[in-house]
């Protein structure tokens, strides 16, 4: 006998269903351009949020492959290497351009976005030709090809002219501000968790539980991890966009290996799997070695231990990942996201029967 | 003509060490199944090991057979224990958990020692890089033509000793009882433990054994390039890895012909085509086989069963 | 609950840097009166205020990593100027200090730390780096900010062209170029030379494309260019090439770091002939790492210890007083930097940005112990160089040769 479908009572919810996509954003503009307008006059805060920014994006965005498709990619900065080349050679050639129609301030942002996005594909399309090999191989393969990648960018780099070879590229039009960063960290941060909570999504972390049952369940394992791979790269791209507006010169030097590390760091310290983990340490990690050097000013020891910050901040990094790995191998939020974590005091929103 | 002759023996002696360095890594892999990133900083260590040792000897007795064996000696030896220390505490707490954690506890402490030695704190050297004091007394021992070809005597005995090391491991990981284990270990280590075999043990001491080559191939480095720096193990050790991964990672001697082949690569093109793209050459080489042959020269890519 | 402590931290962490982001809007041009609380040694900029008697300078450098010699020597040279100055009397009265960051060799480092220097530590002037690039970095921000800014040793030409607020007290690469082509052609008298430079490094990069072509003006031959990278400890490869050539000498425009085994190498495959560089020769680790190989070779430079000069001899003398160890081309330059500094500071109206600014733009013939100091409407030092040939474990001084 079948029983009738009981009605299921949905929860009150003051959004009207036709603004529900859309609502993030609609929020997210105005909070950022209000953001940027407190900011204007503060050089040092603007520089260092920008730095958080770009971090963010690399951090959310790796945590996108070795997070929620479990596979092991340390070269993320050079594809931020490629979108910084890219989108800064762009705003380069189109320096002296401006649309007619829009005043010229407003046409340097359109144009700037234009750059960033030239620079996101580019890096994209890099993702797509490094991984498609290398994720048909075992695991362990992506981790040297990667690494790799980093290495023969930097060469690529070093031997053109056109990218200023070991001097740099300068004179890349510092169109950058906080609310522009801060809007392709709300736009990465928010495709994360659309990706996470999707069936794509879905695909994505059975792979990285147990690849092979995966593939017997139907997933195109490779497919998913190409996709992803590309997806990833596109955001590192745009960080890397994003940073070459808003430093003075880029230069091989800023997209080593050490940095792919930082944001591997970032990644395992937030939680493999959590955009909320990821966010929280690129912020605690970039954040720390300023508030260190406070700290030492201010306590007068500026001497030694405040020049030695970076240099001592690097072998404990190291120290750091082991640590982790041999106590708390989930990092911070292991694979919740925020909400997982806050109170239950909080009202939340249920489904389903009472 | 001559040319070609000297490239080819810079070639054989950058490779011959690629080697020593490449087999810890495929013994390490086949054993544990685990890329120990950490490998090329450990040999870092023993490198320095080795330079304490020398300057303590003092000048005149670091020339003499007795110096140089010395010198060899505690640096494998002393590596030998890191290395053993590494795993206890760092690798076999890990053993059951996925490969991702224990690769990613190896890149920590190839990070921690590489950027941790370039501290100038306490015993730690620093990041200039200094000069390996001279332990063998360089003589020419062949030269052909107007210096066209020059063969040096260490080159020659660095060559015997890496070949006398390998030729050891070789014997010992196919003639001796623990060699059997570390095969038995590396096919299935459950099955192993199952038929009696010390697990443990048996992959502690090939953690040793690939860490004392390791020390080994850094000390004849750093006889040949003169040069030591915290930085040195990243290097070699990325090389050493590609040339493992080049001959099929778990394959003995597709290790060592691997590596051959890559300082051979290596040596010519930056002799004859581009000196300027070299960093990309060792990359741009392993890319090209793993798309011809992905499971590298020798390997096989297994199904994996479930 | 357990979140709360990984949660605190990272909150707390925030905070602290949120300490310094103060939204105190900062005027290009001139520097505003505010003191920074929480901050040791604080500064007036601008119109000293009352009750502030130090004044606070910048530096920026390279402290850390493989060529960390020359950012420390730099700051050597500096602390020890300042120190004298402060002997002295200071400034008008005031006391001068610095505060050092270090970069890692990285421009966006060095981007951060002179803005935080201009804005968080407001600082009246900015010393550094080394390395082109990242003072290339610290001066955009300063010519934006109109803080002054001195550079002890970078010698791309680019550096100055940033702005009227930018300054060095060195010669330029193309300079530096052409003063080995010169000394290669009539000193050596050498018709084939080959090349070698280190295509990591700017530096390295232009000098040698300088070199090149000043020498085949000259008359000579430059059979051929081969390139390292700076890291490699293996160039066989490149010097087994480069022996087919038959030159009669080799241009190695690179840092120390790696040119002492260049030298030995060299030797090793056959090469007899000597090596040529640049100012990146010079560190005392030259000698360890090149050992007798690199006797007989020579390079380029801002000063020579030999110089009999009582300034040079008693700045010699402090120096190693001060840090046990004969002071190298950048420890004088740094030296020299600041003194400049000091000077224009003593001659300036008042300590804001354009006074200063102008103030250093007029040093003439200022006695430096790196040459004598006057700076062209470039806003770069017209000095001579002088070729040192190395030693036995130091250098001696061959010859001068003027622009």
């Amino acid at each position: 006998m079948q029983s009738p479908a009981l009605p299921v009572p949905e929860a009150p919810s003051l959004v009207p269903p036709a603004l529900r996509g859309i609502l993030p954003l609609l929020i997210a503009i105005p909070t950022l351009a209000l953001f940027h307008w407190s900011l204007t006059g503060s050089d040092f805060a603007t520089y260092l949020l920008s730095v958080v920014g770009v971090n963010i994006i690399l951090a959310v965005s790796l945590n996108i492959v070795n997070g929620m498709t479990g596979q092991f990619s340390i070269g993320h900065a050079g594809f931020m290497a490629v979108g910084a080349y890219i989108a800064g050679y762009t705003s380069l050639q189109l320096k002296e351009v401006a649309l007619s129609f829009l005043p010229v301030s407003a046409s340097d942002q359109v144009l700037f976005m234009l750059a960033l996005l030239v620079g996101g594909v580019a890096a994209a399309l890099c993702g797509f030709l490094v991984g498609l090999p290398s994720l048909r191989l075992r695991g362990d393969y992506l981790a040297i090809v990667t690494l790799g990648f980093g290495e023969i960018i930097r060469v690529f780099v070093q031997n053109t002219d056109a990218f200023g070879r070991a001097l740099g590229l300068s004179g890349i039009p510092q169109y950058s501000s906080p609310g522009m960063v801060y809007f392709w960290v709300f736009l990465v941060v928010l495709a994360a968790r659309r990706l996470a909570g999707s069936s794509h999504g879905r695909s994505l972390w059975a792979i990285r539980e147990d690849e092979v049952a995966a593939e017997a369940m139907g997933v195109d394992t490779t497919g998913y991890k190409v996709r992803a791979f590309v997806f990833s790269s596109f955001f590192a791209g745009i960080a890397g966009g994003l940073f070459a507006h808003f430093v003075p010169i880029i230069n091989p030097g800023s997209f080593t290996f050490v940095r792919s590390m930082e944001i591997v760091v970032m990644v395992v310290l937030g939680g493999l799997g959590s955009t909320t983990g990821a966010v929280v340490a690129a912020i605690f990690l970039t954040l720390l070695p300023e508030g260190m050097r406070s700290l030492f000013g201010a306590l007068g020891t500026e001497g030694s231990l405040a020049q030695r910050v970076d240099q001592i901040r690097m072998p404990i990094y190291g120290l750091l990942l082991v640590v982790l790995m041999l106590s708390r191998p989930q990092g911070l939020f292991g694979t919740k996201e925020l909400w997982d974590v806050l109170p239950r005091w909080l009202p939340r929103k249920r489904r389903g029967l009472a | 003509m001559a040319q070609l002759l000297q490239h080819l023996i810079n070639g054989l002696a950058a490779g011959t060490i690629y080697a020593l360095v490449a087999l810890g890594y495929t013994m390490v892999y086949g054993v544990l199944k685990l890329i120990n990133f950490a490998h090329g900083d450990v040999m870092m260590v023993g490198v320095y090991m080795g330079y304490a040792t020398a300057f303590a000897i003092g000048r005149e007795a670091r020339g003499s057979f007795l110096g140089i064996a010395a010198v060899f000696a505690v640096a494998m030896l002393g590596c030998a224990l890191f290395g053993f220390l590494i795993e206890r505490f760092a690798y076999r707490p890990l053993r059951e958990k996925p490969r991702l954690t224990a690769l990613i506890t190896a890149i920590g402490i190839s990070f921690a020692l590489s950027y941790g030695f370039q501290l100038d704190i306490g015993f730690l050297p620093g990041a200039s890089p200094r000069a390996f004091p001279e332990i063998i007394e360089p003589t020419e021992w062949l030269i052909i033509g107007d210096r066209d070809v020059v063969v040096w005597n260490w080159q020659v005995i660095s060559f015997l000793i890496a070949v006398g090391l390998m030729v050891g491991l070789q014997y010992l990981v196919f003639g001796t009882r623990f060699g059997r284990a570390m095969r038995a270990v590396s096919w299935d280590h459950r099955v192993a433990a199952l038929m009696g075999i010390p697990t443990d043990r048996v992959i502690a001491l090939t953690f040793m054994l690939s860490s004392g080559l390791a020390a080994g191939a850094g000390l004849l480095y750093a006889i040949k390039d003169t040069s030591v720096s915290p930085l040195m193990g990243l290097y070699v050790g990325l090389k050493a890895f590609v040339a493992a991964v080049i001959g099929g990672i778990g394959h003995v001697p597709g290790a060592v012909v691997g590596a051959l082949v890559l300082g051979l690569v290596e040596e010519f093109v930056v002799g004859y085509a581009a000196s300027t793209w070299r960093d990309a050459v060792a990359f741009g080489f392993l890319i090209l086989v793993l798309l011809v042959k992905p499971g590298g020269l020798f390997g096989r890519v297994a199904a994996e069963k479930v | 609950m357990r979140r709360l402590a990984p949660m605190l931290l990272a909150a707390l962490a925030v905070m602290a840097a949120a300490c310094e982001k103060k939204t105190q809007p900062t005027p290009s041009g001139e520097a505003g009166t505010q003191a920074v609380q929480g901050q040791s040694g604080s500064a007036a900029s601008g119109t000293p205020a009352a009750g502030s008697d130090t004044i606070l300078l910048g530096q920026v450098g390279a402290l850390t990593g493989g060529q960390a010699t020359f950012g420390i020597s730099t700051r050597n040279g500096i602390e020890l100027a300042l120190k004298e100055a402060n002997a002295a009397g200071g400034v008008n009265g005031k006391k001068l200090a610095i505060r050092v960051y270090d970069n890692q060799s990285k421009p966006e480092e060095a981007a951060q730390a002179a803005t935080r220097l201009i804005t968080q530590d407001k600082v009246v002037l900015i010393l550094g780096d080394v390395a082109s690039s990242n003072s290339l970095a610290m001066a955009e921000k300063a010519q934006a900010a109109g803080v002054p800014m001195i550079t002890p040793s970078s010698t791309n030409t680019t550096v100055t062209e940033k702005g009227d607020y930018i300054f060095r007290v060195c010669f330029i690469d193309p300079f530096q170029g052409f003063v080995m082509a010169k000394f290669a052609r009539e000193d050596l008298k050498l018709s084939k030379v080959a090349v070698l430079q280190d295509n990591k490094s700017a530096y390295s990069i232009d000098l040698s494309g300088v070199f090149t072509r000043k020498f085949t003006e000259m008359g000579g031959k430059v059979v051929t260019t081969e390139s390292y990278s700076q890291g490699d400890t293996d160039y066989r490869a490149q010097l087994t090439a480069i022996k087919k050539t038959q030159p009669d000498g080799i241009y190695v425009p690179g840092y120390y770091s790696e040119v002492g085994v260049i030298a030995r190498q060299a030797r090793e495959v056959g090469l007899k002939v000597p090596l040529m560089g640049g100012d990146g020769w010079d560190s005392e680790k030259l000698f360890e790492l090149g050992g007798s190989a690199i006797t007989g070779s020579y390079f380029s430079n801002h000063y020579s210890p030999d110089n009999p000069d009582p300034r040079v001899q008693k700045f010699i003398a402090d120096y190693k007083a001060a840090y046990g160890a004969v002071p190298d081309a950048l420890a004088a330059l740094g030296y020299d930097a600041a003194r400049v500094a000091v000077e224009s500071l003593k001659r300036a109206k008042d300590l804001s940005g354009p006074s200063v600014r102008d103030a250093i733009a007029q040093t003439k013939d200022f006695p430096g112990v790196a040459g004598t100091v006057t700076l062209d409407d470039k806003r770069n030092a017209v000095k001579s160089a002088v070729v040192l040939k190395v030693g036995d474990g130091k250098t001696q001084y061959v010859t001068t040769i003027s622009p």
